[in-house]
């Protein structure tokens, strides 16, 4: 493969050439991993409808069972969906997520989030895409008078304010909104950027907009701009079709626009990856370092080759700088490998960029799973690079839960492959992004601490903590919600909030909110622990209580118990009560409530516990090594 | 192209988008007579059929054809 088609989705694997053959072959009820495996290729819209209808057979509950998480959403749009729809539902498989949809007749979506008595009320989304188009919005008509331009863009906006309203009101959580793209015939030719009237113009103050109401509103967007313009905007419209059948945009786009969609509803299940695991040898630079030697390897100014794979390290540091984690997984003596890093002058990429380095000659599948227990991060949450399409192969077959792009047979197109698949989407930065990779590298520092000190009781003294709690607020917010929808394996319930809705906790009397922060001698943790209590008048109720693993047995819990039982106490509630929800991964946390010293109070069949501590017989610990600031319970509340 | 070229390309792709087993593809099949050959499903064959041979139809062309055997006369014409 010499070109990369990225509306070809050219970073999975070509489909089998028998895919409709296995697909029928399969008893969905019962296969669905295998109906994962075949949605992790490039399918093409026919693939995909048929996809769909093999997934109509299953049943949710099975796909829960099956580690996918469940999403309704409604796809409201006002050109025809009937093709979108399905390779919706589809993709979302390749991004962790099993969905039901609502999709409105043609022409009705307004009318339905408008209409309190409609269909769109009773079926209780998750979430709702607004996917509208430039022409139902006004947009597609040029004005010589500024004014009038203006006039379209403030109603095409009022318009999609009012629908986000209404979806509001519908008690939907989250809205997904769409930016518009360009449609690629001038009007005035290259004075159109420069006339408020033409349409470029108009969509252009259109999308600003729309992008201001997202940030007032705690909204997600898809950029939609950006992708039309990525693949070519004149190939992403497509007249013809829309005379025909109203399609928004051309059929052959419709693959790349629902895995779109498909990655961003498992972002917003906290389904992204979070760590790039790296081969070496032709992957970071040309050649084979225990073959080739320092001088003989390939990476650098000066060579076409060279400064290819230089990009790649460059593009591996851009994500590291967000917080993607960064490890090294290669066939090779441990010391040849390392030499680049330290001695050859063109690196960019160095050994403290990398959190876990592992070269040895074992199965790199083993390697890859010995490098997620390291981090302490499930193996889904990795993302794998490797130009050699047996590994590739290898560990597809035994983690097909590991992202792991095909690449081009040019080095030079492998940053493209890695951007374009989007295994590290985001719905927001925060600063604790920035310091990630630096707090898995104290991580192993503190582990080397505690070897040398021994006592662990002493050893948490050494660390020199300090522990800050407060409630929900601005800045913490979107490092809140990701805490909400990544954390797996310390959290009780793994109830999943989006950003806006972690806003309206903010200003909610009846909920208990804490953030906490942890710091000490070896770094800043940045926020490790989300906690909503919902108050009633003698029973205080625990909704979520996370907490980030890597900070584990640092007695943070208990602390955090305190606080809440302090706080309750001054409201004059009696009891708090714990429930412990199972899941896949959390079986850590099963008996949490009992060690922090609750009582069980009750045991469901399908594996939920209900714990209950008198607050009348409850004493804080004595004595924590940390150093412990809050504000008061009043202002914590 | 011959005609039976044509056909057994058009059997392929109509089974791949109707989703359907093997299928024999007549002359004068029309739309009534394939299970899931409606208005929507229409627009995706005539995708397929454009992506399959690298040409486009024309809006003139589409509303023209009435039977299997209209759409593989366009073929013929259009690929010559």
């Amino acid at each position: 493969m010499a070109v990369f088609s990225i509306e070809e989705l050219n970073w999975l694997r070509p489909a089998p050439s028998d895919f409709r053959a296995k697909l029928r072959a399969l008893d969905p009820t019962i296969e669905i991993e295998a109906l994962v495996e075949l949605a992790n290729h490039a399918l093409d819209l026919n693939k995909l409808t048929q996809l769909n209808r093999a997934l109509g057979k299953v049943d949710p509950a099975q796909a829960k069972d099956a580690a996918l998480s469940s999403v309704r959403l409604a796809v409201l749009a006002d050109a025809t969906t009937e093709y979108i729809a399905p390779a919706i539902r589809a993709s979302a498989l390749r991004h962790g997520i099993f969905t039901t949809l609502y999709v409105p007749d043609y022409g009705q979506a307004t009318q339905e989030v408008l209409n309190p008595e409609s269909g769109l009320t009773s079926f209780g989304a998750d979430m709702a895409l607004l996917a509208p188009d430039c022409r139902s919005l006004g947009l597609a008509t040029v004005y010589m008078n500024p004014d009038n331009a203006k006039a379209a863009v403030d109603a095409a906006i009022a318009q999609i304010r009012s629908l986000v309203d209404g979806l509001k009101r519908t008690a939907i959580p989250t809205v997904i909104l769409q930016t518009l793209p360009i449609p690629p015939d001038p009007w005035c030719g290259h004075y159109d950027r420069r006339t408020p009237g033409s349409v470029a113009a108009q969509i252009a103050a259109f999308n600003e907009d729309l992008l201001d109401l997202a940030e007032e509103q705690s909204l997600t967007v898809l950029d939609i701009a950006t992708l039309a313009d990525t693949v070519g905007r004149s190939r992403w419209f497509d007249p013809a079709y829309w005379h025909r059948a109203k399609l928004p945009f051309a059929l052959d786009c419709v693959p790349l626009y629902a895995d779109h969609v498909a990655r961003m509803l498992g972002t917003l299940r906290g389904k992204a990856r979070k760590c790039l695991v790296l081969d070496l040898d032709n992957t970071c630079w040309g050649g084979v370092i225990g073959d080739d030697g320092l001088d003989g390897i390939r990476i650098g100014q000066g060579t076409a080759e060279g400064e290819a794979f230089l990009a790649i390290q460059r593009y591996a540091l851009d994500l590291k700088t967000r917080g993607v984690v960064l490890a090294v997984c290669s066939k090779n003596e441990e010391d040849a490998a390392r030499l680049p890093f330290q001695k050859h002058p063109d690196m960019l990429l160095r050994e403290d960029d990398v959190s876990v380095f592992i070269a040895n000659w074992t199965d790199k599948a083993s390697n890859i799973r010995h490098i997620a227990k390291l981090l302490n991060i499930g193996t889904d949450a990795l993302a794998f690079l490797d130009d050699n399409p047996a590994e590739r192969e290898r560990v597809r077959q035994m983690l097909p839960e590991v992202a792991v792009p095909e690449l081009s047979d040019d080095p030079a197109l492998y940053p493209t492959a890695l951007a374009q698949a989007g295994y590290f989407e985001t719905t927001g930065l925060s600063a604790d992004d920035e310091q990630r990779a630096d707090q898995y590298r104290a991580n192993a520092a503190r582990s080397v601490a505690m070897e040398t000190i021994g006592d662990y009781g002493e050893y948490l003294k050494s660390l020199d903590m300090v522990c800050e709690a407060r409630g929900f607020d601005d800045i913490g917010r979107t490092r809140i919600a990701q805490l909400i929808n990544k954390s797996n394996q310390f959290n009780l319930t793994t109830r999943r909030y989006t950003e806006a809705e972690v806003a309206h906790m903010q200003q909610n009397p009846d909920l208990f909110t804490l953030q906490i922060r942890l710091a000490d001698k070896f770094g800043d943790n940045g926020m490790i622990s989300v906690m909503i209590f919902r108050k009633g008048t003698e029973d205080w109720i625990c909704d979520t209580w996370l907490m980030s693993c890597r900070v584990l047995g640092r007695r943070v819990e208990e602390a955090a118990l305190g606080l809440v039982a302090d706080a309750a106490r001054q409201a004059g509630a009696k009891r708090l009560i714990g429930e412990y929800i199972p899941s896949e991964k959390n079986r850590m946390v099963s008996g949490h409530f009992e060690k922090l010293g609750f009582a069980k109070t009750a045991e469901e069949a399908d594996g939920r516990t209900i714990w209950q501590l008198d607050l009348a017989g409850y004493n804080a610990p004595a004595q924590l090594p940390m150093t412990l600031n809050s504000p008061p319970a009043d202002a914590a509340a | 192209m011959t005609r039976e070229a044509i056909f057994n390309d058009l059997n392929e792709i109509f089974a791949d988008v109707l989703d359907l087993g093997d299928l024999s593809l007549t002359e004068a099949t029309i739309a009534d007579d394939v299970e899931e050959w409606d208005s929507l499903s229409h627009i995706r064959l005539v995708v397929s059929i454009e992506q399959h041979y690298g040409f486009k139809f024309t809006t003139a062309e589409i509303e023209a054809l009435k039977s299997v055997g209209d759409l593989v006369d366009c073929i013929q014409k259009k690929t010559g």
